[in-house]
This record gives structure tokens, C-alpha cells and sequence, in this order.
């Protein structure tokens, strides 16, 4: 596992998110409500790139007809056939168990420990002042 | 495991030419239909609009699921919706890919579904000039698809015999939803017609013919009306063959697409089940059912069958043939298959050449 | 075309699954008893509807989707001496109940009660047919129970049919018509759900339509035949229907028998159902769990037409393909066509599904087979007044 900074946590505001490059892999970094996940740009169905999907609320039913919509903002819906994935935890909600997308450790770590290392801040310059979202990979 | 075998399919596709028998090119905008259009037909266009039996004046009478009916990231850079920007169809597509041979099929607008009969006729043929026009002599890897107003068989047969001598052209589009079930003989001019031009009628689902979308009535979602458009290929393709089009056409091709092919099997043994009880009522079916299917009809892999047991997915290619699967995209719409992904079981070298080419070259007589 | 030594083979395999079936004492549940012309409804009808019955001439309301001289609507063997499909109770006993040592058989009577526009007089007919059936086949034959036929046009006569036909415990299932006017999960429907769930009746959703759609989604075909091929389409469309609307979300007792549907059809719309599923399930979020477990849960199927592959490795598959374990009901279909001689059971049929598909899945299936049916009252007879 290496540690990659990949974006300055100003970059990414609650609700955003930013497709980085880590490792020759395609990664999208999401912030949910001032938290930051990861989730391989790839949907586990057909390959579709999952992290260009929508970001919508999880709706929930208890009864025909009654519309219970919770989560704004914390599913991800496949930009191809739909599938929801929950950003939080990778898995799709539909097959909770078995279908899932490969999630990354990230943490926001203040600029004056990264420029000691042992970080790679591969694109971006990194300043004592700023905190930066770090990704492991 | 499974990334294993996609690995694997990955990598046969991309030495192999991959022929799709069903991607959508689209309309920058209906004004792109002006410049086909006569005089009297852009007045119509630009004042009563395109009228078919949809409550809506530019909705799906069932909205989709997605704008434009279309995968998210397929909309251009250019502007336009999705299937607009043959340049960003290439990069995305058909070069990503290794497209060898992409077959147009024009969904939208339909001029078959058109309630002015002469303005259904007109826009037919001015897609067709479009197609030529805007697709196929410029990339010469697109093949279009003749479109026909089905319900006028006499305008059908004229659009046909019109475009079927450009080699631009390597088949004949149906949408599905015709007003009478699609083997009854006002439609028999055009079987006949494409079979003497040696063309497949390729059947996409979709349509509007103002009969309610099952036969209990009107549906309520997306979710049933999705589903139920490739519900409706099981009666069609039932009443190909037991009104005979395919006894009385024996040389006739149909390629059924976009309505799966996991039903085709069961519909053979009860066509064939019925059929020996019953068929002193169709003494024009000569043979069972299941034998004019099998030699006339094939089937486009999407939307790919996904059974809960990935084996099954090759069981169902065994009940049908593995000579009469062509694999088709979809591409641009939400529910398109990948060709690398689309087949959760690994194929064979053979299996692959004859679904991802061979079956369609040799349907379509590409070369 | 088959080879002699072939038809002396079928026909022995089809004698041991007999032998198989009659040790077990089988449950049918789809057999048919005649659809009764008018003249036998009119002493169950009250006094305006009798009148209205003859003053307007008004008969011949078998439904049109079994025409009676039709091969499909009785084997050759199975007439009456007048030609009638099914005869008499004589020739039930004797063709559809003793071959097999049948325990049980629910009929299931297709009478055009169900296809009738005006509401009233559907109700009427179905009241009438009910009354018939249960004085004129249950009340002679203890093997015998009924569904309860209703014309859903009208939920709230409908759920008024149901209560008053639930007394007797001899019925044990609601019947509806594959084709209707609107989708059956349509919450319109509902009424009908809930007073079958409480009194713990399954809904039968029998082949046939009451025409009031087209029979296909693009118009009318041409052949009877074709009709009938075309009703594996309307139960795909009406199961979607049932779980897209939530059906089983909002009555979780709810058990849908499908009849004389035939079943190789099942299992390729059990995954395209649960492929649509997982692309649009935020549309209908009260479809909370897949189809295909929605679908093993609450939907049972029976068993002819079989509709089966030619060969029987590829039924056998099928078999597992559509968990038959749980979801097949033994039915003869009587006196409907769909096999011959003895061979009810289709080649490939696996051995050890029979006790459960013969038995146990019809008993959990309709609840109501397990208790002893004596009527609660003196048996139906001609009623004096029209209480709506």
C-alpha cells in the first residue's frame, strides 16, 4: 500500500467529488457530508465507469405508493444501467453481499505532516497550511 | 474468477472485428430532418410535429430512465444528444472497441408510427437519405438499415426497392409495436420484398401503436414497460410462424433485437407442443414451429441474459444455436451491452468468431 | 415419425409414473368441469335475473379462449356422448380422479361471468356459477373443491363473492383470467388481495382472457392457436405487473397460482425480471427484494401444459432452472388436450420432486385442502332474493 495525496480537501466540498489517477487506476474520491471515500472507477457489472454516475438519494418504501427518500446525495448510480452503489461501504444495494466496488482507504491529513513524508504528492504541490485527502492504494 | 474470464474474452475481441447489429445514430435535432424533407413535409414537420399515438407532444408515453434513453457518458462534447457526433461515436465507440461493421437502426423519430400516413412515408425516406448522407459514406464502417412505413406495405416495398441497391444498406427495420401482429399478410408485401432483395428484417423492440402496452391493459412503470417491450417479441415472432411468413418465405432472414433471447427456447417447445395438437387450424404450417426458428430467425445477444447461474447463459445459446446469436451494443442507450463484459461465462475461440462476426457477416452478407 | 420401440417406452415410463403418482394419492389443481350453459344457472339465479336471463335470450357465455369443439378444449376420449368437453361427473370420476388415485382436485369452472361489461349482471352470473358448481360437483363428489369465480370489474362485488362463497370451506382459491382489462397488480385490484389473503384463499390467474384487450400487445392474432401460445406472454406481463405495483410488498400472505400457464417460460422471466430489478428498482422502491425471491415465495405454478424440451435432460434442467421443488403444482388440466394415454408426468420430470409437486407443494398452497370440508350449512341451493 502506498499513500497518495490527491487533492487538497478544499477541491472536493461536500456533495463533490474528483476522478484521480493513482497506480494506473482509475479512482473516484467522494466527500459525504465532510467525510471522504474512494471507490475504483469501475463498475463490477459491465466496466461502466461508475464514478461519472449520478449521486442521488436512496428511496425507500414501506408501502405501495409511499416515496421515504433518505441519504440525499450518498448513493452513486451507474452512469450505464443504474445499479446504486452506496458510497459509504462500495455495495450495491440491490446485492448487498455479493456485488460490491473496490473501496480505498482516504484520510485528510494536515499539509505540515505530508511534507515530511513518506507521501506521493504526484501532481499538486503541497503547502504547510492546507490539509489534503490522502489515498491508499 | 470472474475478472479472469473477462480477461480472457477481453482479449480474443480485440484481435477479432467485432460486428454490432444494433447501434442508434440520432437527430442532432429534428431540424436535422429538414434538409430530407420536401417542401410540404418541412411544413408539417414545423407546424403539427411529429404525431404518433403518444399522449405526449415530446415525452415517451412511459419516461425513461435516463435523459435521451442514453448511458450517462455518451452525451458529446459537441452538443447534441447522444448518437449525434459520429466523431465522438468513433472515440468512444467504435474505435475503443474495434467496431469492424456497426449496423444503424433508427429508433427515433419513427415514421412508421406517424398518424399522417404521407408524412410517415416521407420521414422514412428522409432518414434513410440522412443515414447515407451523415453516417455511411462518411464512416465507412456503419451499415444503415432500411427504414420502412411499415403499416403502408405498398410505400414499404417502394422504400426498399428505393434504398436496397446502395450497399450502404444491409437491412430492413421494424420496430415491434406494429397495429396488427406482424405475420398477418397486409404485411406480407415486405417479407416478400426483403426476401427477393436477400435482406434480413432486423426487429427492434419499441414502437407505438396505440394498443395498450400488455394485453391486461396499460402499465403503470417504466420497470413493466421496459420489460415488456421484449415481452412483446413472443407473440411476434408466434405470429410470423404460424400465419406461414416463414413457410411462404423460406429464404426470408429476421434478426430479433433488443429482446434478449432467453425466451426463445421455452417458445419453441410450447409453439411446438401446441402446435402438434392444434394444427389443423394452420395446415399452412407445415413443419413445427420450432424448425422454421431455427432456420430463419436469429437472435441479437442484447440485453444479455444474466441467469443466476452464469452456466445457464450457455445453456440457452445451446437450446438456440450458437449459429444464430449476433452480438448487438445498444450503444448509446442505458441498457447497452459492453462487448468485452457483456458475457459473464468465458466462450471459446469458435464460440467468440461466431457470435462477436461470423453469424452477422454471414446474415447481413457483409463481406 | 416415432419409432415403434420409442412409443412402447414412453408408454411403459408413462405407466410407472402413474403407478408413482397413484401410490402418493396425488392433489390436482386444474382440473375443469363443463361450463355450464344457461339453463343450468337459471334455478341459482334470483327472480330478476332469471327473467332477465330468458327474456333477452341471453346464453352462450363460455368464454370465447375455449371454444368447445376445439382440439385444445377436451381430448378426443374426454367428451360426453353430446360432444361436451369434460361430460359428466361420471366420466371426471372415472378419467380424471381414478387414474391417478387422485386425494384432491380443485375445478376450476371458466365461465364468461368473468368477461361480463356490466357489473351487476357479472356478479350475478358468478354468484350463479358458484352456487352451481359447489351444488352440482362438490355436493356429489367429496374429492372435489372450487375456486370462486369473480368478475373483477367490480372489486367490491368481487370481495362480496369471495366473503360469501369463503364460508365454504370446500373453496379454496379466487379465479381470475390471465387477459383482462387492467394489470392485475394495479391497485384497483387491491380489495380482491386483501379478502383472499384474510381468508386465506390463493388467486388463481387461469390461461384464457376476457378480451376487453387484444390478446397481444400489437392487436388480435389470427388462430386459436396462437391465442393460446400468446397466453405465456399475458402471465409475464401480469406477474410483472403483480410485482412492479407491490402486491406482494402490501399483502405478504398473498399466494398467486398460475393455471394452465405452462412453466419453461418461467425461468428466463425470473432473470430478466430481476435484471430489470437492479436497473430500476428506485422507480418501485416498495420492491424491496428481488424478483426471483418475490417470485419463489409467493407465485406457484402448475404443471400442463407442460410445454417441456423434446429431451429430458433439458426439462430436468429446466426443473432446477425454476426451483420446481417448491413452485410446481400437479395438475391434469382436465379435460383439456395437452397430453395423451397415461403420460401426464413429462419425460424428465425428476422422481424425487414427485411427492412434493403431487402433495406437499399443492397442500401449502392452498391452505384450505388441509382441513376436513363439510359445508357450514345445508349445501347451496336457488336463492329467493338478490341481496347486493
Amino acid at each position: 500500500m502506498t499513500r497518495h495525496v490527491v487533492a487538497s480537501v478544499g477541491e472536493i466540498p461536500p456533495g463533490g467529488r474528483k476522478l484521480v489517477s493513482v497506480g494506473g487506476r482509475s479512482i473516484g474520491v467522494f466527500n459525504v457530508g465532510g467525510a471522504f471515500y474512494a471507490l475504483l472507477n469501475r463498475c463490477p457489472h459491465q466496466g461502466g465507469s461508475l464514478c461519472l454516475g449520478e449521486r442521488v438519494g436512496l428511496v425507500l418504501s414501506d408501502e405501495p405508493g409511499v416515496y421515504r427518500y433518505t441519504r440525499p446525495g450518498e448513493m452513486l448510480r451507474c452512469p450505464w444501467h443504474g445499479w446504486e452503489f452506496d458510497i459509504r461501504t462500495g455495495q450495491s444495494w440491490c446485492d448487498p453481499r455479493r456485488t460490491r466496488v473496490r473501496t480505498y482507504p482516504v484520510s485528510v491529513e494536515p499539509g505540515e505532516a505530508l511534507v515530511k513524508g513518506p507521501y506521493q504528492a504526484e501532481t499538486f504541490p503541497v503547502t504547510v497550511e492546507a490539509d489534503y485527502v490522502v489515498l491508499e492504494v | 474468477m470472474s475478472e479472469q474470464v473477462l480477461e480472457r474474452a477481453r482479449e480474443s475481441e480485440t484481435r477479432l472485428g467485432i460486428v454490432d447489429c444494433d447501434i442508434h445514430p440520432m437527430l442532432r435535432s429534428e431540424k436535422a430532418l429538414l434538409p430530407y424533407l420536401s417542401q410540404r413535409w418541412r411544413e408539417e414537420l414545423t407546424t403539427n410535429g411529429l404525431r404518433t399515438r403518444n399522449p405526449f407532444v415530446a415525452s415517451f408515453a412511459v419516461p425513461k430512465a435516463t435523459p435521451a434513453l442514453s448511458r450517462r457518458d455518451s452525451w458529446p462534447p459537441s452538443g447534441g444528444p447522444p448518437g449525434s457526433d459520429l466523431d465522438f461515436m468513433r472515440a468512444q465507440y467504435l474505435d475503443a472497441y474495434g467496431i469492424e461493421t456497426g449496423i444503424l437502426q433508427v429508433l427515433i423519430p419513427s415514421g412508421k408510427d406517424q398518424r399522417n400516413p404521407g408524412f410517415g412515408a416521407a420521414v422514412c425516406a428522409a432518414l434513410n437519405d440522412w443515414q447515407v448522407a451523415e453516417w455511411t459514406a462518411p464512416e465507412p464502417r456503419l451499415k444503415a438499415s432500411i427504414i420502412i412505413p411499415a403499416e403502408d406495405e405498398e410505400a414499404s416495398v417502394a422504400e426498399i426497392a428505393r434504398c436496397a441497391g446502395r450497399k450502404d444498406f444491409v437491412s430492413i427495420f421494424i420496430s415491434a409495436r406494429t397495429t396488427e401482429p406482424l405475420g398477418r399478410r397486409r404485411y406480407w408485401p415486405i417479407f416478400a420484398e426483403a426476401e427477393r432483395q436477400g435482406m434480413p428484417i432486423g426487429i427492434h423492440t419499441g414502437g407505438s401503436n396505440g394498443i395498450a402496452k400488455t394485453p391486461s391493459g396499460w402499465p403503470s412503470f417504466y420497470f413493466e414497460d421496459h420489460f415488456g417491450d421484449a415481452l412483446a417479441m413472443q407473440p411476434l415472432l408466434t405470429s410470423l410462424v404460424l400465419e406461414g411468413v416463414f413457410e411462404t418465405f423460406p429464404a426470408l432472414k429476421v434478426v430479433m433485437i433488443e429482446g434478449g433471447f432467453g425466451w426463445a427456447p421455452a417458445l419453441g417447445w410450447r409453439l411446438d407442443q401446441h402446435w402438434a395438437r392444434m394444427r389443423r387450424e394452420v395446415p399452412h404450417v407445415k413443419h413445427p414451429p420450432s424448425h422454421y426458428i431455427r432456420r430463419q430467425v436469429w437472435f441479437a445477444t442484447q440485453p444479455i441474459e444474466e441467469p443466476a447461474e452464469r452456466r445457464d447463459l450457455r445453456t440457452l445459446i445451446d437450446w438456440i444455436g450458437w449459429d444464430r446469436m449476433v452480438f448487438a451494443s445498444d450503444y448509446p442507450h442505458w441498457d447497452m451491452d459492453d462487448p468485452r463484459l457483456a458475457f459473464k461465462i468465458a466462450l471459446g475461440e469458435a464460440e467468440t468468431r461466431a457470435v462477436f462476426r461470423d453469424n452477422a457477416r454471414a446474415a447481413y452478407r457483409l463481406a | 415419425m416415432t419409432a415403434p420401440e420409442q412409443d412402447a417406452d414412453d408408454s411403459d415410463r408413462a405407466e410407472e409414473s402413474a403407478a408413482r403418482l397413484r401410490a402418493l394419492r396425488p392433489v390436482d389443481c386444474d382440473i375443469h368441469p363443463p361450463t355450464p350453459v344457461m339453463a343450468e344457472l337459471l334455478p341459482y339465479l334470483d327472480d330478476h335475473w332469471r327473467e332477465v336471463m330468458v327474456s333477452r335470450g341471453i346464453d352462450g357465455l363460455g368464454l370465447a379462449s375455449y371454444p368447445p369443439g376445439a382440439a385444445l378444449s377436451a381430448r378426443p376420449d374426454w367428451r360426453g356422448a353430446d360432444g361436451r368437453p369434460g361430460g359428466d361427473l361420471d366420466l371426471l370420476r372415472r378419467e380424471a380422479l381414478a387414474p391417478w388415485n387422485t386425494r384432491l382436485a380443485v375445478c376450476h369452472c371458466l365461465h364468461g361471468a368473468a368477461a361480463m361489461f356490466s357489473e351487476d349482471m357479472g356478479a350475478a352470473l358468478a354468484r350463479a356459477v358458484n352456487d352451481w358448481v359447489a351444488a352440482e360437483w362438490l355436493d356429489r363428489e367429496p374429492r372435489l373443491r372450487a375456486s370462486i369465480l369473480v368478475n373483477p370489474r367490480s372489486p367490491e362485488l368481487a370481495v362480496a363473492e369471495i366473503e360469501r362463497c369463503a364460508a365454504d370451506p370446500r373453496f379454496v382459491a379466487v379465479l381470475l383470467l390471465a387477459g383482462g382489462e387492467t394489470p392485475l397488480g394495479r391497485r384497483s385490484h387491491w380489495p380482491i388481495y386483501a379478502a383472499a389473503a384474510r381468508l386465506r384463499l390463493p388467486i388463481g390467474i387461469h390461461a384464457g382472457s376476457d378480451f376487453h384487450n387484444p390478446i397481444t400487445n400489437t392487436g388480435w392474432p389470427s388462430y386459436l392457436v396462437e391465442d393460446y401460445v400468446d397466453q405465456a406472454a399475458i402471465f409475464q406481463h401480469q406477474l410483472l405487473s403483480l410485482i412492479g405495483e407491490g402486491v406482494f410488498t402490501k399483502f405478504p400472505d398473498l399466494r398467486i397460482v398460475l393455471l394452465e400457464s405452462g412453466f419453461t417460460w418461467l425461468p428466463a422471466f425470473v432473470w430478466r425480471a430481476t435484471k430489470e430489478w437492479r436497473a430500476l428498482r428506485s422507480e418501485v422502491p416498495w420492491v424491496d427484494r428481488s424478483p426471483a425471491e418475490i417470485l419463489r415465495e409467493h407465485v406457484r405454478v402448475t404443471l400442463q401444459p407442460a410445454d417441456a424440451p423434446p429431451a429430458p435432460e433439458d426439462l430436468a434442467r429446466v426443473m432446477e432452472q425454476l426451483g420446481a421443488e417448491r413452485v410446481l403444482l400437479f395438475s391434469t388440466d382436465f379435460p383439456h388436450w395437452q397430453w395423451d394415454g397415461a403420460a401426464v408426468l413429462p419425460a424428465g420430470l425428476p422422481a424425487r420432486l414427485l411427492s412434493r409437486i403431487a402433495v406437499e407443494n399443492p397442500l401449502e398452497t392452498f391452505p384450505r385442502l388441509r382441513h376436513p370440508a363439510v359445508p357450514p350449512r345445508a349445501p347451496a341451493i336457488p336463492i329467493e332474493g338478490f341481496a347486493p
